[in-house]
């Protein structure tokens, strides 16, 4: 929830940066965000509780992660299928080097990481060189690396990750109330800070000022938000270290969309790849790059997974992950057709697909209906999607 | 200052160019005129470099130059806006304008110094775009040419293709775009546009080349030519 405010600030159209041309941003997730905390709020007092709360803060983490992955791809109009198949073989592989070979948690890590880039590099290639379309790439990847990880993990088909091993307590670490606050001030001022820094840079060079009340209504709004989630997840065990990695990830890859030649590239790509062509774009290698990406992120997401879960099995990674981090990025408002949408879509897509998904549970509703009820919110998503599209064709 | 010497180019069986010559000077607009498979089309892709000669030599102050591909023309000055523009639609005005040659320190953007460089070109092309922090899907599609055009004097050339620019405008944005070639050529730049419309070759251009069956068929000056002499060129008929 750290980074929830930034994007409410996306529809107010900032001078910088790719905006959803003619869109109605993410203005629908956050109502909808809304409207399902009223209604299971109403149904369940235990849905606003704060230990409910935090349990929802830690499942973002792991598929969330997946999905901002995704999202690098769709800003290229493509799409990633792998991803679920390849944070469950790559979990797999983490759990095979750190438990059965003894190494260390690190360098299982890497090792773990090191797997999903190289898997990426693969889909790159065959996208690129061998001009298959990704759809098939990744489909490939979907069924081939799934069967990779019931191979690795052989007969047994489960393995336990030690609980008090560093990776199981990635997931069960808490920041103390200090630390929370010291993350909210630092966030905060570097918010102010650099608001403050744009205006006098823009005045210096004679450009026109954004409205200071909306600057100082955006820091305020960040403010109260930040301290909002840090106040009810320290009601409860604090702020998980999971959510903090996450909402670092999903802040550091805004940063270098929004702010890099390479994010500018990877937009104009999403835009008209044949225009960032002829402009001299190096339009192979960064697609080769997102691919790498995602699978890479797709691997740490796997990694948070198994630290969630203090195990891999045969169904890690599987199921309904990939739907699930596809429908996030959809839903937060990326767009499937390339070039628009932002990092924040990955943490507001899946905040409103576990809300979901934990309401439901709370409810004790069979998962009929919760696949049914998302499916109908994946389907507006879409809709708005499309429809918003094509109003700003003229 | 700029010419093209007996360039021929052969596709297959199909002479597309033969022999043609051409030239443009700076501060001049040539208008470059033909029926369809006339081979308007191949000459400017041979001069901004798409395709290769087979014969002939290109000419810059009548020294010999090479251009083999895209990149040789750029850095030799020449700018080329084609019919489809080549606008990332997602991209608000400023990223289009610096699209591929983005401002930057080491691989951060330089934002404020390219809004404050886009605004003071497209001021001094008198371009009036209200919020160029919009995605330029947003624009009217005289406003998305004037982009297109701006964005071609990024590089600083001294020479802009401009192909087919008013073709699928209305009657006020033609006017807008024929107004911006004009302040092309007043900033000294030698400017060549391909089109089909004979109203706005003679509302713009200072010359007119017309080509016909891959040859040089009639070279006029357009304010002293009447319109049935360059059509009469253009179809063949005995003027």
């Amino acid at each position: 929830m750290t980074t929830l405010t930034k994007a409410i600030r996306w529809p107010g159209r900032t001078t910088d940066g790719p905006a959803r041309p003619g869109g109605v941003g993410s203005w629908p997730v956050v109502g909808g965000l809304v409207v399902i905390a009223i209604v299971f709020g109403s149904l369940n007092e235990q849905f606003l509780s704060a230990e409910n709360l935090s349990n929802l803060a830690l499942q973002l983490a792991a598929t969330g992660t997946i999905s901002l992955g995704i999202i690098m791809v769709l800003l290229l109009g493509e799409i990633d299928l792998s991803a679920g198949s390849v944070s469950g073989l790559c979990a797999a592989v983490l759990a095979i080097v750190h438990v059965r070979h003894g190494q260390s948690a690190l360098l299982a890590v890497v090792v773990a990481l090191a797997l999903g880039a190289v898997i990426g590099l693969v889909h790159g290639l065959m996208f690129t060189q061998l001009r298959m379309p990704s759809f098939v790439v990744t489909l490939a990847g979907l069924i081939g690396w799934q069967g990779l990880l019931l191979y690795v993990l052989g007969r047994g088909g489960t393995i336990n990750l030690p609980f008090d091993g560093a990776i199981a307590k990635l997931s069960d670490t808490w920041l103390p109330p200090w630390a929370s606050w010291l993350i909210v001030v630092l966030i905060v001022g570097a918010v102010a800070t650099s608001a403050v820094l744009n205006r006098r840079w823009r005045r210096r060079a004679d450009l026109p000022l954004p409205a200071l009340s909306r600057t100082v209504l955006r820091v305020a709004g960040l403010a109260v938000l930040l301290g909002a989630a840090v106040l009810v997840l320290s009601a409860d065990r604090g702020v998980p270290l999971l959510l903090v990695i996450f909402g670092t990830l999903v802040v550091a890859l805004d940063l270098v969309l929004r702010n890099t030649v390479f994010g500018q590239w990877i937009y104009a790509i999403g835009g008209n790849a044949e225009a960032a062509r002829r402009a001299g774009i190096p339009v192979t290698r960064l697609r080769i790059v997102a691919f790498v990406l995602a699978s890479t992120l797709a691997a740490f997401g796997g990694l948070l997974a198994a630290s969630r879960l203090a195990a891999v099995n045969q169904s890690s990674g599987g199921s309904d992950t990939l739907l699930m981090a596809i429908a996030a990025a959809v839903i937060g408002g990326v767009s499937l057709f390339g070039g628009r949408g932002r990092p924040y879509a990955a943490l507001l897509g899946i905040l409103v697909i576990q809300s979901i998904t934990n309401g439901m549970l709370l409810l004790n509703v069979d998962s009929s209906i919760r696949f049914m009820v998302t499916a109908v919110v994946l389907a507006a998503a879409v809709a708005i999607d499309s429809l918003s599209r094509r109003g700003s064709e003229q | 200052m700029f010419a093209a010497r007996g360039v021929s180019k052969r596709f297959g069986a199909v002479r597309a160019l033969d022999a043609v010559d051409l030239d443009l000077s700076a501060g001049e607009v040539v208008a470059l005129v033909g029926d369809n498979g006339a081979g308007k089309s191949t000459l400017i892709k041979v001069i901004s470099g798409a395709v290769t000669a087979d014969e002939g030599q290109l000419e810059r102050d009548g020294v010999p130059v090479q251009i083999n591909n895209p990149h040789q023309a750029r850095s030799l000055g020449i700018s080329t806006v084609y019919q489809d523009l080549a606008l990332c639609e997602n991209l608000n005005v400023i990223g289009n304008l610096f699209l591929g040659s983005e401002r930057r320190r080491w691989s951060l953007l330089r934002k404020i110094e390219m809004e404050r460089s886009a605004r003071t070109l497209l001021s001094s092309l008198d371009v009036r775009i209200q919020d160029i922090a919009v995605p330029v899907a947003m624009l009217s599609g005289g406003q998305r040419q004037s982009v297109a055009i701006a964005r071609a004097l990024v590089g600083e050339p001294w020479l802009v293709i401009l192909d087919e620019p008013t073709a699928a405008l209305g009657v006020e944005q033609t006017a807008q775009v024929l107004d911006l070639i004009r302040r092309l050529r007043d900033r000294g730049l030698a400017v060549l546009v391909i089109s089909h419309n004979l109203a706005d070759v003679r509302a713009v251009s200072d010359r007119t080349v017309v080509l016909r069956l891959g040859r040089n068929a009639g070279e006029f000056r357009t304010a002293e030519t009447s319109p049935e002499a360059i059509v009469a060129a253009i179809t063949g008929a005995a003027a």
